[in-house]
């Protein structure tokens, strides 16, 4: 065996990061033993099927990996701070970009938004699960176990190096020989398969499971918001399965789909890429819209305005989305016809979209407003916002897209998008309902002070990057001489870039800081809230809810407590929970064996790891386990125990 | 549980029909699946490079069989549901299992034809076209594959447990995704093979 295509040679730094991993797990293995916690991790977390606990370890992994993007934007920054600077070759700056971009979509954004929605949208229904609650952990380890795939790939074997977008022929085997795009294929693949399954799950679990009274248009918008998300999901990621799957042809058994002779197309990856890569922008950015129209009613105790309104232009939006995906390379050559159709659906999307922005300003307006910390982002975001909205449709217009084009002014749009409609939306959103989740708040003076640095260095950070674009400098360059003028520009950037960091440091020591001090909340309603989730008790039990509560309107718990109208009417009885399982974790661990097999063209692992994938599935299949009954008298006694009565 | 005795077995209980509409919902993912592979097929079509074109290579009477016998199977699985829904077991696992064994056949069908092409020169790595149709029939073949593995699996359920609520279901589930297969190779055979014979 060639030894030589595992290793990852000549960098300190590599060398640093694998003496960190090895540290780090060392630490933990130890750590876990020395507490004699094995078998609280298997049983609580490993096997567990409740969709509050498999939505807090997306988020923890999602938080572990804005980290990881965070220290690779960190080390670009760092690199392009000052003309001609030493710190990464170009080789590792390919690598790193495109490893920021993957992590930053595929394993920060969509897990975070997928952990809240796991923890929120059952509760909002007022269900007791998910549809599938087994596969809803199946759906968490292949996530997880894909994302581990590719954080290995830079020390075993190196990390793909194409770009996020990884565009034919540059990553064909020929100019990629590396390992990394195999890396790319698989990781993602698995991943993907993670996702797919997700959106099945909650398309039926939100059209089948909510509470009697609750018909759809008197859903709260959040779950409204991941319901299109999710139906955006089941059909994007297929497309996002194909590619990878040809791409895994190509590169492992010789195929030619993408290849420049014998018939192959390159741009049919660019095309089946971003077929998914545009709608897969608005499953990260939909929810996040229904988690800001969530913030803004609470904190204006108001209704949001224009309910109807809201959904249908989310929907226009998911419809649009499959509509514009060669705005991404109007300068490879399709024609004019072509460029002016797409020019045009992406311009349209900008109809919907401010459709969104008024109707949350109308909420405002006479508002009683709270300036809570999720309610600073989520006023922060309208402005931000809309400058990349405004600079996407300068972009989308494919004649002046000549000139930005693969510039940082492009670079700084995304961002300006990406950030606002994602980012502060998790955070928003993560400050919301903590409270629910762990039963006290975030202390709001901490949150605060990393708000402000966050909002004012993200500016600073990428503001810079608009003017530089149109100083002509390109994106995905990791270099540049002095009298290219780039430097002040890009040095201010880097300052931003330090000022973020710093923000996510004091949000971080604020759930420290918080976990230890905050005074805990007994009534499960720290923000005088409008919507089902807060009608239990928080933390929230196993069950959800004692008894399913019964919906008459929009805002449910808001007109309970307004009206004084019961929400739960009926008695309580005995509840069906499903039992856990340890057969979800298992898949993923093979999984993650047969990719890395595949991976290095190590095929008898593979193909026994495929048999093994196969025999798991069987055993779930034969496995005759109905779950188990939680007695009245247990309900009883954990509901007097959260309302904090002595048992 | 609660059981609906108002309704089919496969629909009785909250999370047998909720299994179903998630099954549909996710036939939904197949067809994205199934209509991406067709999109990429349709674009390679002409791009045989100097590679055999699909009138040098396709045969119509081992196609012909193929299609027989999934259309067939798909009908003895359509039988098995009906005396599932009368609760004969016993006919419905004759016809459940002569669904698998149609498979079967169509797979060994389909395995040889591949075999010969390959013998013909035409394989993955020849052009572009041709790693499209092998991807495509490749991925029809491994889904009717994972369904004759997936429905001995249940076939054997059945035998052990008898017609239930959990093994209706799972039956039901079953002979929708055949279905699903068979409206694939329709496609398959009318706009790759009649079309390309033409
Ligand atoms: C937290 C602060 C962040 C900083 C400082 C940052 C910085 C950067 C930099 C310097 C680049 C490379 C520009 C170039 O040379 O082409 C980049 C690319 C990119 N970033 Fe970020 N970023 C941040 C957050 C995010 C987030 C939150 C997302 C997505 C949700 C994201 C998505 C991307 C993508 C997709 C690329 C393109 C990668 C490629 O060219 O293949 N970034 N970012
Ligand atoms: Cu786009």
């Amino acid at each position: 065996m060639d030894w030589d295509k595992f290793k990852v040679h000549g960098e300190p730094l590599i060398y640093g990061a694998m003496a960190s991993i090895v540290l780090a797990t060392i630490g933990i293995i130890v750590g876990l033993t020395y507490f004699k916690k094995w078998g609280y991790l298997w049983r609580e977390w490993l096997t567990t099927v409740d969709h509050k606990r498999i939505g807090i370890m997306y988020i923890l992994a999602a938080l572990l990996m804005l980290f990881r993007g965070g220290v690779d934007a960190m080390m670009m920054k760092l690199q392009t701070a000052a003309p001609d600077m030493k710190f990464l070759d170009s080789q590792h700056y390919n690598e790193v970009f495109t490893t920021h971009g993957l992590i930053m979509i595929l394993f920060m954004a969509m897990p975070f938004i997928i952990g809240l929605m796991n923890v929120i949208v059952p509760l909002q229904i007022g269900a007791r699960d998910v549809a599938f609650p087994r596969l809803n952990a199946v759906s968490f380890w292949l996530f997880f176990f894909g994302a581990m795939l590719l954080n290995i790939s830079f020390v075993i074997g190196g990390s793909p190096d194409a770009g996020w977008s990884a565009y034919f022929p540059l990553a064909s085997i020929e100019f990629s020989p590396t390992v990394g795009n195999n890396y790319y294929s698989l990781a993602l693949q698995i991943s993907g398969i993670g996702t797919l399954l997700t959106g099945v799950n909650f398309i039926v679990t939100i059209l089948k499971m909510r509470a009697p009274g609750m018909k759809l248009m008197k859903m709260p918008m959040f779950t409204w918001s991941v319901l299109i998300t999710n139906v955006i999901i089941v059909f994007a990621f297929p497309v996002l399965t194909v590619a990878l799957a040809l791409m895994m042809f190509d590169r492992l058994f010789g195929s030619q789909f993408f290849t420049m002779a014998n018939g192959g197309m390159d741009m049919l990856w660019a095309n089946l890429f971003w077929v998914w890569g545009h709608p897969e922008v608005y499953i990260v950015v939909l929810p996040a819209f229904g988690i800001y129209s969530e913030i803004i009613a609470t904190f204006s105790k108001k209704n949001l305005y224009g309910y109807t309104s809201m959904v249908f232009s989310m929907l226009i939006i998911s419809l649009l989305s499959f509509l514009v995906w060669a705005h991404h390379f109007y300068t490879m050559g399709q024609g004019v016809m072509v460029n002016s159709f797409f020019s045009i659906t992406t311009m349209a999307i900008a109809v919907p979209t401010g459709v969104k922005i008024f109707n949350w300003l109308f909420t405002l307006r006479k508002g009683r407003i709270t300036f809570t910390t999720p309610m600073l982002y989520t006023l922060a975001f309208i402005p931000i916002f809309t400058i990349g909205g405004v600079t996407g449709v300068m972009l989308a217009m494919a004649s002046a897209d000549y000139q930005y084009h693969n510039t940082m002014f492009l670079v700084a749009h995304f961002h300006y998008v990406l950030i606002p409609g994602a980012v502060f939306a998790v955070i928003a959103g993560f400050h919301y309902w903590f409270p629910k989740v762990f039963g006290f708040r975030l202390n709001e003076r901490l949150g605060k002070h990393a708000f402000w640095w966050i909002i004012i260095s993200f500016n600073v950070a990428f503001f810079p990057l608009f003017i530089l674009g149109l100083m002509g400098m390109t994106r995905r360059q990791y270099t540049y001489s002095a009298d290219t003028g780039f430097g002040p520009l890009s040095m201010l950037s880097f300052v931003g870039a330090v000022g973020l960091m710093i923000g996510f440091v004091i949000l971080v020591y604020n759930i420290y800081w918080s976990t230890r001090y905050e005074p805990r909340d007994t009534d499960g309603d720290p923000w005088d809230a409008r919507t089902l989730e807060w009608a239990t008790k928080s933390p929230i039990p196993a069950y959800n809810f004692a008894v399913v509560p019964t919906v008459k309107t929009r805002d449910a718990f808001w007109t309970s407590k307004m009206d004084k109208v019961p929400l739960f009417e009926d008695k309580i009885t005995k509840i069906h929970m499903p039992s856990n399982t340890g057969k979800p974790f298992i898949l993923g661990v093979i999984f993650f064996v047969a990719g890395f097999s595949l991976v290095f063209s190590l095929w008898i692992p593979a193909i026994i790891s495929g048999v093994g994938i196969l025999i798991v599935l069987a055993a779930m299949s034969f496995d005759r386990d109905h779950g188990f009954y939680i007695p009245v008298e247990e309900v009883i006694a954990t509901e007097k125990k959260l309302r904090g009565e002595t048992v | 549980m609660k059981i609906d005795a108002s309704k089919p077995l496969e629909y009785s209980t909250e999370e047998n029909s909720n299994k179903i509409f998630g099954f549909w919902v996710f036939l939904g993912a197949e067809i994205a699946l199934f209509a991406t592979l067709f999109t990429v097929y349709f674009v390679m079509v002409d791009r045989f490079a100097s590679g055999p074109s699909g009138p040098d290579l396709f045969e119509i009477g081992p196609v012909m069989i193929e299609t027989l016998l999934l259309l067939s199977s798909s009908f003895t699985i359509g039988l098995a549901v009906h005396a599932m829904r009368h609760g004969y077991q016993k006919a419905m696992m004759v016809f459940f299992g002569l669904t698998l064994l149609m498979g079967l056949g169509f797979l060994g069908i389909e395995i040889m034809e591949f075999v010969t092409y390959v013998h013909e020169g035409a394989t993955l790595q020849t052009s572009g076209f041709l790693s499209s149709l092998f991807v495509l029939l490749g991925t029809h073949g491994a889904h009717v594959s994972f369904g004759f593995l997936w429905g001995a699996a249940i076939l054997i359920q059945l035998k052990r447990q008898g017609i239930t609520p959990a093994t209706a279901n799972k039956s039901f589930i079953f002979s929708l995704y055949w279905h699903f297969l068979d409206v694939v190779w329709i496609f398959i055979f009318s706009f790759v093979y009649l079309k390309g014979l033409m």
